[in-house]
Formats: C-alpha cells, structure tokens, sequence
C-alpha cells in the first residue's frame, strides 16, 4: 500500500511538483516500517505526540558539544561533501570519533546556494558511473536519513541553438548509454509542446531552435534536508558538529605528516584531516605548502516571486547561457554563466545578472512579467580538467574533496567514495580516476565544456 | 560593471573584453625542467584570496591584449597596465 501511494504521489509530483504536503504525511507514514535507530525517528507518530504538545518538544537535530583537543578524523567544511563524508564514515567504516568544523553555520556555503539540479549527463567513461551512481543515491535518501528529501526527479531538457552544442551533446549520449544514462533527442515542436512558456528562438531568432536532449534521470530536491538530513544521522552515530570554528591553517608535523588544524577556537589534533571547504581549498592547502591545479570562480542565481505551475522540467539553455526550474513554492530558480575571471565573491555582478535576464528573454519572453525577488552568488573552485579532485595529498594524512563545479549532485557518491578513501587508504573504485595522479601523468579527464564554465 | 583601463581607448565596459586568464611562467622547454616542473607549469595557476595578475584582450574594441591586477575578493583593478592612466 506504501508503495502504491509513493507511486501515485511521485507520478503526480512528476506532473505538477505541488504535492509537496501530500509528499511529507506519505514519508511520515512510510518510515513508520523502517527499522528504529538511535536517533528520534520522525514519523506519524512522532509528528502526532509533538503536534499535541504544541511542536514545543521536538528534540534538538544535532548536539554542540565542547571542543575536544584530538579526534581521528578531523573533516573541514560543514558543507554537503564534509557532512556526508562523515557520516559515511560511521555508517559504513565505523569511524565515529570525527570532527566536521565549520567557520559559518552548518549547510550555510555553497550548498545553500546552488540550484539543486541532480543530473548524470557527463562526457567521461570515468564521470558518467559515478554520478548514475549519486543520481541513485539520492534517490533513496530520503529513507537513508530519515528525513524528507522532497525528491522530484522530473527530467532535463535542454533546449539546442547551436550545431556544435549538439554535436557536443550526441558524443555525451553515445557514452552515457554505455553507463546507463540516459539522452534521448526530440524535435523542436515535442519541445515546444512539452515546454510551452517557450515561445522564442523561433526560425527569424539569432539562434533559432535546433531540437531538444531528455535526459529523464534528472531531479531536484531540498537542500536544506540534504545538509540537516547528513548532520543529524552523522551527530547520531557519534560524529561531532563543531560550527562557528574556522580553520586558519593545517599542522604538520616534524615528518611531514598531517598532525591536526589550527582554528579559532584553539589546535585539534588529528592524525587524518579531510579538506570539504568548495572554493577555498588553495586556501587552506598554501597554508601546508601545497600547489593544487584549481582556481576559484563565482556562480549566481536569483529567482522569481512564486507562480502558477508551469513549467515541469528542468529547463537547460546551454547555447544561451542559462537554465532554470520551477520550484515546489512556485518560484522560478534561474542560474546563469559564470563570471569569467577568478572570484571569492559571493554576489552577482550587474552585468552578469543583465546577461542571464536577456538571453532568458530571448526565449521565454512571457518571463519579462516575472518580479524577481533574490538574487546571490557562491564561490567554487574548479579543477584544471573541470574534472573533481578526491585524494590524499603529498602530505600524508591529508585529504581533499575539490574541483567541485556542480558538485551538490555529487554529494552522496562524494561522501560515500571519499570516507572510502579516508578509512581505508585506498581510493573506492568509483572515484580512482579522480586522484591528483591524472594531473602528474597529464592524463586528465577533460570535463571542459559539458559545465557552464568556460 | 567592470571598468578595464586600455592602454589605447582608456576605461572600456568589461563586455568589450574577452578573458585571458591568469598569467602564469613563461612556458619552459620540456626537455630542460624536471617533469613536476612541467606539470605544474601546464596545470597550476596562482589562485590568491586578493590580487592577481590577468591577461584581458580589448576584442571588441581596438584588439590590444593588455595585463591587470585585480582583487579576486572585490574585483577591484588595483594595478592598471602602463599608459592608460
Ligand atoms: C549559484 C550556484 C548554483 C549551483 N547549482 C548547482 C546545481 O544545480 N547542481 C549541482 O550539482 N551543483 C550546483 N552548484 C555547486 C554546488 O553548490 C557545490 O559544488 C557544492 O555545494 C560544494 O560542496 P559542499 O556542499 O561541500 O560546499 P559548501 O556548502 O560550500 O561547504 C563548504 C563549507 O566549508 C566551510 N569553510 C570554508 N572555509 C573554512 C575554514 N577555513 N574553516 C572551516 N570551515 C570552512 C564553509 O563555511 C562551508 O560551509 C551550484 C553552486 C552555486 C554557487
Ligand atoms: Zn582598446
């Protein structure tokens, strides 16, 4: 009966994206038959008692426990990559004694500003698998954490201007089949019919339309839950979640080896130091004497005030420079092309912003009606290949998760393929082809150009 | 919008310029450096939390190539190349 329901609920959720109340009480009811773990489980009944009790009683998520001075692992970066991290560390490799020091707040980076598009329409026989196999992670997170993902997986179109875009995205469908990934082209009027806010790029456009690429794996989900979803099963095995401590520099010691982290709130000490801090990576890694081959650079994104259901894809725009999707508040979520130079900011540039605003115009002209009510930037680091990065360094004991250019998609195959690595010295297979060796034998895996940075 | 200073045309909207990247080594003869040199030189550049030095090309202007350094936190032009001030 669960199972039914799930169904009815996401085949509507696919349609419409509204159901999200519905959603909620079907999540709610449907972990009521999961095992019990130590953690206060959220379900029909825990949302009965507390609702009876005024929602005063809720139970705190995650602790803040005192600093200690030492732990096995110490993890940087309370972000998507470090919370998960962490909490594939003591769920799959029993590692409990693990630090995760934030300079903000919990989930408060980059993860909280991207545009939660979860897709595995790569180039690379090394890429494809590993996203399939985060797409299909993410797809159970929800019953993995115990907490409401609101999951949508409700497909990518990207909408074709240009032959050699196309030319680019058939090599990718040629490879993602192998993997099982999918890429299916449609023409021009099934994308119209499916899209019909796309009334521009018509045959007198600069760039009339070409067809259509369904990449039907594609979804989006909250987040929020993400990061509040890892830090809570993480805090409940044991892991430590320290925010408000910022890292000023790596310890080494007499040998060379990682000895721990110097930070605000004084030294810890660890013999294992995972570096999870998206865009300030060199940061921290000059602090050990190290060069990495990434350079910083700022995303945007804005949205709109909240409308009528419109849209149900995840719309991509690759040859005009931006794409979007509707949120379940009704809101559009628009993000555009990166700033061209290297960036610590964490805004919009006017005239970053104006381009994205034009170019979206030019094919959805009905949006010039839309107010729009936040706008923001994030600062990532991209790797030389535009490839990610997942190794222990030259200086032993220290690791790093970078190169994160569109990485909220890859958090939990990130987390899991990294706590691999961390605990058992040796990279997972999945994410081998990721170490800092493609860079020494100049063997890249050369991602450049299937993102939207240049 | 960013004002690049050009050596020729003076301040110029940013969306006249196409980006070079950072400057980084000149390039070394491979067969005369140790091979991390030539790795680090084909695949490092600085990344610093403040200024850096970067090639602009003026393309939709007079076609100078010119070098600025910019504050990566601000994205303030903090050193101008020569002649265009
Ligand atoms: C506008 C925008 C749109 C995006 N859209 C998408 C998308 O649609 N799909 C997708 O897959 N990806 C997208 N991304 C990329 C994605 O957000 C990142 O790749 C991903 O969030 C990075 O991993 P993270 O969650 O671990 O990083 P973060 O959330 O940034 O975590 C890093 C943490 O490290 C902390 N930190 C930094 N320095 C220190 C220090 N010295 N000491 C202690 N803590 C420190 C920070 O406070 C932060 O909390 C987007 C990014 C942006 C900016
Ligand atoms: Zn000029």
């Amino acid at each position: 009966m669960f199972v039914l329901l799930r169904w009815i609920t996401q085949t509507l959720c696919e349609r419409k994206s509204v159901c999200v109340r519905v959603n909620l009480f079907i999540d709610e009811f449907c972990s009521l038959i999961n095992i019990v773990t130590t953690m206060q489980k959220y379900s029909l009944f825990s949302l009965a008692r507390n609702a009876l009790s005024g929602h005063r009683n809720w139970p705190l998520a995650w602790r803040s426990p005192p600093l200690k001075d030492q732990y096995e692992v110490v993890v940087i970066g309370a972000g998507g990559h470090g919370l998960a991290t962490a909490y594939c560390l003591a769920k799959e490799f029993g590692i409990t004694d693990v630090a995760v020091l934030d300079r903000g707040w919990l989930g408060g980076g980059n993860i909280a500003r991207n545009t939660v598009t979860i897709r595995s329409n790569y180039m690379r026989d090394e890429s494809i698998p590993f996203y399939v196999k985060s797409v299909s992670m993410y797809e159970g997170l929800t019953k993995e954490l115990n907490f409401n993902m609101m999951h949508s997986k409700r497909t990518m179109v990207d909408v074709v201007q240009t032959w050699p875009k196309l030319r680019e995205l058939r090599r990718r469908q040629l490879v993602m089949d192998i993997y099982g990934s999918t890429y299916e082209q449609i023409t021009t009027d099934e994308l119209r019919r499916r899209i019909p806010a796309l009334t521009g790029g018509g045959p007198d456009a600069r760039l009339p339309i070409i067809c259509g690429m369904v990449h039907t794996d594609a979804g989006v989900n909250r987040h929020d839950a993400v990061a509040w979803g890892y830090a809570r099963a993480a805090d409940a095995m044991g892991v430590e979640i320290h925010q408000q401590t910022a890292v000023q520099s790596l310890i080494r010691g007499a040998d060379g080896a990682i000895e721990g982290v110097e930070t605000n709130q004084g030294t810890v000490r660890a013999k294992k130091v995972v570096v999870a801090v998206s865009g300030h990576t060199t940061t921290l890694t000059e602090t050990a004497g190290l060069k990495l081959p990434l350079r910083t650079m700022n995303l945007t994104a804005f949205v709109s005030e909240p409308v009528q259901p419109l849209v149900d894809v995840i719309v991509n725009c690759p040859d005009s420079g931006f794409y979007f999707s509707q949120s379940d508040k009704g809101e559009m979520v628009i993000g555009g092309a990166p700033d061209m130079g290297q960036s610590f900011r964490r805004d919009i540039k006017q005239n970053v912003f104006e381009d994205t605003v034009t170019s979206m115009l030019s094919l959805f002209p009905s949006f010039k009606k839309l107010k729009l009510m936040r706008q923001w930037g994030g600062h990532l680091d991209i790797a030389h290949d535009a490839s990610p990065i997942m190794d222990q360094t030259e200086v032993p004991g220290l690791f790093v998760t970078a190169g994160w250019w569109g990485g909220y998609k890859a958090i939990p195959a990130g987390g899991l393929t990294l706590a691999h690595l961390v605990a058992k010295d040796e990279p997972h297979p999945l994410m081998s082809s990721f170490t800092l060796d493609r860079f020494r034998h100049l063997d890249f895996v050369m991602e450049a150009g299937t993102t939207t940075a240049r | 919008m960013m004002l690049i200073p050009c050596p020729f045309c003076g301040k110029r909207n940013e969306s006249e310029f196409i980006f070079g990247g950072p400057v980084v080594a000149a390039r070394p003869d491979p067969n005369a450096v140790s091979d991390a040199e030539w790795v680090e030189y084909l695949t490092i550049a600085p990344n610093p939390l403040g200024p850096v030095q970067e090639k602009w090309w003026h393309a939709r202007g007079c076609g100078e190539w010119l070098t600025i350094w910019r504050d990566t936190r601000t994205h303030d032009i903090v050193e101008a190349p020569n002649g265009s001030e």
